[in-house]
Order: C-alpha cells, then sequence, then structure tokens
C-alpha cells in the first residue's frame, strides 16, 4: 500500500533539523557537512537562543540536494481523505494550521479539493460557519485547529454548538510522540490530550492511535453528532499518523456510515398524551427546536391543524410558519395563563415557559399558569446532559416526559390524536382555531402599528429596516440567516416565514461572534439550492470576526448584509444602566466600555478593504430601500454585499 | 429694602421654577434623554424597543415621575439623587414633542 523511495537523509529528520535550525540557530546541512557537525559548530558559535540568518534559511531551503529525503506518496493522511469522502461531508471551514498539514495537503492534493477548503482568518469562524451551515443542511460539515492554540480559537463556537444542538465536527492536529516534535513550535503546539479543553461541551471525542482506529471513530463521530440530540464531536489527528506511510499490511477498511433512527417516544406514553391533548380545553404547544429538519416543520403544523391549537414558537429554529393562524407567538403569556395541557416540544427553558421571572435585581419567579395544567414533555436534551456548563436551565417539573427526539415522535403521535378525534370534539376543535386565528391577524395588525412609530427617525428604527428588508425579499427565495433577538425580533413579527430555511435561529451559547460566520456558513449551505441569503448583522458581533468578510470575498458566497449598526454593545449599556441605578449613581456614564464611537467604524469601508461590494454608511430612512435592490442585484450577480447601516439601538 | 427685594428675586425664582417643572425644557429633556441613556432601552424616539413606548403619547408629568421613581417590570427604579423631578419635567417635555407616526394604511410596505 505505501509507496516510499529513500534519497539520502530521512525526510523527518531533514525536517527536524530544518525546524531546529529556526529556533535555535543550529543550521540542519551545508554542502557535505552532517546535522550533527553543524549543530556543534553552531552551538559553540552562537547563542543558544537566536533566529537563524538569512543564510541559513537558504541553505535549509536547498540542503535536498544532497540530503537523503524520504518520499511519502501515500501518507496516512490519505486514508484519512479516504474516510472523510465516504461520508457527506462538503466543506473544510478551516484555518491552516502545521499540526494538520498533511491532512490538509492530502484534501486539497489527494482528495481534489474534496470536501472543499474554505478558508477561515480564525479558528472560531471556521466552527461557527459550519453551525449555520449544519443548521441550513441537517449535516455537519468538518473544521480544523491546531490541538492547542486553535482548539482555544475555536472553543466559543464549539460551545455555541453545544447549547444550540448543531451537528459539527472538529479535527485537531497533535503530534503525541514527544520525540518527534521538530523544534519548540510544535512543543508549544501539542498537548497530551487535546480534546480534553472541549470535553466538557462537546457530546463526543477521540484520540486515534492508529489509522483504522481513525476511520472507526471518524465514523462513529459523525454518527452520534447527527443522532439527537445532534452535537459537536472532536477527533484528534496525529501528525504522525498523517505523515507516515500507510504500512503496507495495514489492509485498511472504511467503515459502512449509517444515518441511525433517531429516538421516538413510546406508543404507550404517546397515546396517553394524545388523549390529554384531545380532552383538552385549550391546549399550547410550545417548541424551541422541534424541527430539526424540514420535516418536524411539516409535522407541527399537522399536529397543530388537527387539535386547532396555540402553537408558541420561541425561534431556536424555524419551527413553525410565523403567520399560521394558530401562531401565538407574540401572545404568549395570555396563552400560556390560559392552558389546562402545555405539550413542551424540545423545549429548552420550560420553567421559564411557565413561570414570569420578575424582580428587579432578583430572580423572584411566579407561575403564570392556571392551577391543575399539565405539562408533558418530548425532548431529546433529557438523553444527554453533561454536568459543568448549565445550560440545562432551571428544573421543570411535569407530568409527563418523553426522552426522545420530538420531531420523530410527532409523527405517532399524530397518528394516536387522529384516532380520538370525534365529530363532537373536532367541532370544539374548529371554533377554538377560530378564536386563534382571530388573535393571530391582531396580533399581526398590532406588530404592524407598532413598527408605525419613529418610522421616519435616524438613525433608522429596526422595524423600519426590517419592513424595507421583506418589501424587497417577499418575492424572492429568502433565508433569513441571522438572530433577530438584537432587532426586537421585527422580522419575525412582520414577515412571512413558512419555510424551514427562512430560519435558522440563535447562537445557542449566545456567544458574541457567531452572527457573522454563522450566516456564512448557512449562505454557503444556500448557495448551491439558489436562495438568497440575508444576514442583519449586529456590529459588535461581527467586530469579534471580521475576517468573515474576508472569506465571503475569497471564496464568492452570495450574501446580502445589513449592519444593525447602533454602534455600541446595547444590552451591556443596559446592564451597566441597570447596575448604576441599583447603586444610585453615574446613570450618564453607562457609555465607558459599551459603545463603539469615537471613531465610528465605518463597516462599508472595512468590507471594501477585504473585497466585499459595499455601500453606507446610511442613516437616512428613504435611502435604505434603493439601497437594499442594489444589494440584491447584487447578491444575484453571485456577489456578498454589505450596506452600513446606522440603527436605534434594538 | 434691599432685603425686600431678594424676597421677591427668591419668589420670582420659585415662581419660575414652578413653571420650568409644569411645562417642563424640551432642549435639556433631550439633552438629558440621551446623556442619562433613556435611548438605550426607549429608542431615540421613545417609541419603545427593550423598553416600553413612552412617546408620542406622554404621561402627565406627576404620573411620569411616579413611575420612573416606582416602575413595574424589568425597568429599574431612577430616585431623585440620580434624575431629580425638574430633569424628568424636561425629558417628558421632550418626549412630548414627538410626532404621531403615521397611519399604517399609509405605509404599503407595511401591509405586505
Amino acid at each position: 500500500m505505501a509507496k516510499s523511495s529513500k534519497l539520502s537523509v530521512g525526510r523527518r529528520g531533514f525536517l527536524k533539523g530544518a525546524a531546529a535550525g529556526a529556533m535555535t540557530g543550529a543550521a540542519a546541512i551545508v554542502g557535505g557537512t552532517s546535522v550533527a557537525e553543524a549543530q556543534q559548530a553552531q552551538s559553540t558559535a552562537a547563542p543558544a537562543v537566536r533566529p537563524p540568518s538569512a543564510a541559513e534559511r537558504a541553505t535549509e531551503n536547498l540542503a535536498g540536494a544532497s540530503a537523503e529525503i524520504q518520499i511519502v506518496e501515500r501518507p496516512g493522511s490519505d486514508y484519512m481523505v479516504d474516510v472523510i469522502k465516504s461520508l457527506p461531508v462538503e466543506y473544510i471551514f478551516a484555518s491552516p494550521g502545521s499540526s494538520f498539514r498533511s491532512l490538509h495537503e492530502s484534501v486539497v492534493n489527494y482528495g481534489g479539493n474534496k470536501p472543499e477548503f474554505i478558508t477561515c482568518t480564525h479558528e472560531e469562524i471556521g466552527v461557527a460557519m459550519g453551525n449555520g451551515y449544519a443548521k441550513i443542511e441537517g449535516k455537519p460539515a468538518l473544521s480544523m485547529a491546531h490541538g492547542t492554540v486553535g482548539c482555544q480559537h475555536a472553543a466559543m463556537a464549539v460551545y455555541n454548538a453545544y447549547c444550540d444542538q448543531v451537528p459539527n465536527i472538529l479535527i485537531l492536529g497533535n503530534i503525541a510522540n514527544a520525540a518527534e516534535r521538530r523544534g519548540s513550535v510544535e512543543w508549544l503546539h501539542s498537548v497530551q490530550d487535546a480534546a480534553a479543553m472541549l470535553r466538557e461541551f462537546t457530546k463526543w471525542d477521540d484520540n486515534p492511535a492508529s489509522l483504522q482506529h481513525f476511520g472507526e471513530s471518524t465514523v462513529r463521530a459523525y454518527q452520534l453528532a447527527m443522532t439527537p440530540p445532534t452535537m459537536p464531536v472532536v477527533l484528534v489527528a496525529d501528525g504522525e499518523l498523517q505523515e507516515s506511510p500507510i504500512p503496507a499490511d495495514a489492509n485498511l477498511r472504511i467503515p459502512k456510515y449509517v444515518v441511525p433512527s433517531p429516538p421516538a417516544g413510546d406508543s404507550s406514553t404517546v397515546n396517553e398524551i394524545a388523549k390529554m391533548l384531545v380532552a383538552a380545553e385549550n391546549p399550547v404547544i410550545v417548541t424551541s427546536r422541534s424541527a430539526r429538519t424540514p420535516a418536524g416543520l411539516r409535522s407541527l403544523i399537522e399536529l397543530a391543524e388537527l387539535l386547532q391549537c396555540a402553537v408558541i414558537d420561541q425561534h431556536r429554529r424555524m419551527n413553525f410558519p410565523s403567520r399560521h393562524p394558530l401562531n401565538q407567538s407574540w401572545n404568549s403569556r395570555g396563552v400560556v395563563g390560559n392552558a389546562d395541557v402545555i405539550l413542551g416540544l424540545e423545549t429548552y427553558d420550560f420553567y421559564g415557559v411557565v413561570h414570569a421571572l420578575g424582580g428587579q435585581t432578583k430572580v423572584i419567579p411566579r407561575s403564570i399558569t392556571k392551577p391543575g395544567v399539565k405539562l408533558v414533555s418530548i425532548s431529546s436534551s433529557d438523553l444527554f446532559y453533561k454536568s459543568n456548563y448549565q445550560n440545562f436551565e432551571r428544573f421543570q417539573d411535569v407530568d409527563i416526559a418523553i426522552a426522545a427526539d420530538a420531531e420523530a415522535t410527532l409523527p405517532s403521535l399524530i397518528e394516536a390524536v387522529q384516532k380520538l378525534v370525534t365529530p363532537d370534539r373536532k367541532r370544539v376543535f374548529q371554533a377554538r382555531g377560530a378564536k386563534l386565528a382571530d388573535a393571530s391577524k391582531q396580533s399581526l395588525e398590532q406588530n404592524r402599528t407598532n413598527a408605525t412609530y419613529a418610522w421616519d427617525a435616524s438613525p433608522i428604527s429596526t422595524a423600519r429596516m426590517s419592513a424595507e428588508l421583506w418589501a424587497q425579499l417577499r418575492n424572492e427565495d429568502w433565508s433569513l440567516v441571522s438572530d433577530t433577538i438584537w432587532i426586537s425580533y421585527w422580522p419575525l413579527r412582520l414577515w412571512d416565514f413558512d419555510k424551514h430555511y427562512h430560519y435558522i435561529g440563535g447562537a445557542g451559547g449566545e456567544g458574541v461572534g457567531y452572527m457573522a460566520p454563522a450566516a456564512l456558513g448557512a449562505a454557503v449551505a444556500n448557495k448551491k439550492h439558489g436562495r438568497l441569503s440575508v444576514c442583519i448583522q449586529s456590529d459588535g458581533d461581527l467586530m469579534m470576526a471580521p475576517g468573515t468578510l474576508w472569506t465571503s470575498a475569497h471564496h464568492k458566497i452570495p450574501m446580502l448584509t445589513l449592519m444593525h449598526n447602533n454602534r455600541a454593545y446595547h444590552m451591556e449599556i443596559m446592564q451597566l444602566q441597570r447596575m448604576a441605578n441599583q447603586h444610585n449613581r453615574g446613570i450618564d456614564t453607562c457609555g465607558i466600555g459599551t459603545t463603539i464611537t469615537d471613531p465610528n467604524i465605518n463597516y462599508a469601508q472595512m468590507a471594501k478593504s477585504m473585497g466585499v461590494e459595499a455601500e453606507g454608511p446610511i442613516a437616512d430612512p428613504a435611502a435604505l430601500g434603493p439601497a437594499i435592490k442594489r444589494g440584491i442585484e447584487a447578491v444575484k450577480r453571485g456577489n456578498p454585499y454589505l450596506i452600513d447601516v446606522i440603527t436605534q439601538p434594538r | 429694602m434691599k432685603l425686600k427685594l431678594y424676597v421677591l428675586m427668591l419668589a420670582g425664582f420659585g415662581l419660575l421654577s414652578a413653571q420650568t417643572r409644569a411645562d417642563g425644557n424640551v432642549e435639556n429633556g433631550k439633552r438629558l434623554f440621551l446623556k442619562d441613556g433613556c435611548y438605550e432601552c426607549h429608542g431615540y424616539a421613545g417609541q419603545g424597543g427593550a423598553g416600553a413606548r413612552l412617546a408620542p403619547k406622554v404621561l402627565a408629568t406627576a404620573n411620569f415621575i411616579k413611575y420612573v421613581r416606582h416602575p413595574a417590570g424589568a425597568m429599574p427604579p431612577y430616585t431623585a439623587k440620580v434624575a431629580t423631578d425638574a430633569e424628568l419635567a424636561d425629558i417628558r417635555a421632550y418626549l412630548a414633542t414627538m410626532p404621531e407616526p403615521p397611519a399604517l394604511k399609509s405605509i404599503p410596505i407595511l401591509n405586505q
């Protein structure tokens, strides 16, 4: 299997010598002088630590002329690529790193750049792009990073994936064998247990000791990432394993990948829930992430219409159409307060659904439900929790809980409900549905009326920005690839969301620096479907990962970005304001450390500097519509486009 | 004589002060609305955002001050130490200058 030819010195030995020279000043090869002789000579003539001279560097680069070099035509990393290509992985979002250089080379040369390598300027950007991609495409991408410094950069995006239940695969390069580390930097970039830092917020990791081990663990990692609750996983790719020849007698095989069937609720408990829902007078469904795929969206519509019951979408995914007559998301307090059965589907904070947390500075929870309300939960989150990070929210006692995937359970629940619905109940349901439809219509009207306030104001209101964007998107095949929390949810309040890819929710772990790269990752996924990706981008978030703009230009990823440029970390201003109030002082100094002014950032200039077409800043609301039109035209030509919009705080 | 004039001046200032509080100083109110960070939650036009809508329909001055001292919901209380009654009256006066929003029906893109 392996084919190698020895010239005059081992490749590894040569590289070790060169690296040592680079870091210690010892020349590698000079003419016929041996490595050892050269090193000895240098050690007496020069300080122990100094950078190599230009002559030494040149000599190192030419040293192969007389050195013994091992050609490895079939490195272990080629097999790693074979394994990766056996999986439905389309992209690798990564910055380069020497600890996975062989794997990188195998991807681009042996693999023909499949999966396609998308160059990122920060490891956090790489993983976050994978998060956005997975939420559109429903499957993980790969990211790669050094086991040390790259992993440290990537960590927050991994945490977001963990909290947001996003499948993602991160490969960490590492050189476990201390005797094979080439100079001091490789010591700095090596670690005993590379995945340890991420273990508290990943589903699984492994550190394969052989190529076959790598193959099996990669397939296992993919399957685990894709099994609800979907989550990030980590694999360590040892440098020696990557770069050494595949042994002739390795007899490697690539394990077969099978999509695991997601865990579904048992029939007797499902029937019990169906009885409760059919008998209830005011059942309410609350969902955070029940639509893992488009099928989950369709199933929830079917169940809700069957019961003619209220649905509250907490928008961690696109779970339910925004203008569906049963959507009561903007009247959640009212319908929860009136409910006699509440069914939580992948509801990440059930306690918060049925309580008002109140209090100025301390939590003073108060139940907002009627006495005797029955609470039911179907959630895959109950199958997997870890201890350290507290993303599981406050414990809510319920009457029935199914630890299973809601999307996979819905078909059997629908079937059970269908069997129980009598004509009498159907008439009751229809009357209930008519009332809910009226309430939904009123909510939309109220939201539209609310949007008229500060309509002509400058800075531009976030409602106006959202309405101007919707006016030009509504006849396109669009996808909103950014969160809406920072703009008072205006798109969700005004736009007609009805497809799974219309919305991808937020960061999950609320780590800032997620939005720009996740949006771009989602745009990568949307590109092949010809969808128009739009991102309403918070300024503070973009400043955490501005290199995302360069990646969008370099890889020609079409996406329209509207900057929500309120020139501040507004959430933090409000937090500081609250503290100043509590301390009864200094309410006029809360801009210190929280604003992004003096100088104001010109995001159009920033984008242009990285090759992205852009315009702005725009503070006149009347100028926004024409700018959006120009932006959409550019995106339709296949380019990213940014409009810097000076906005109200929220 | 001097004492009488002084008393009259004080009375005059008091009267002026009372009138200023009743009507409020719009310019000062605008300055305080920005300086004290009211816009952060309520928007530059008092249209609401993270906080409630304050304008163009504003509370009567006394009720406005009372609410700021003892707010409901998530809004923190502001004491007279950090925002005097006169300052709140000025802020209220500024908010009262906000124009009525256009009618919903007059905005085609909000009806799509």
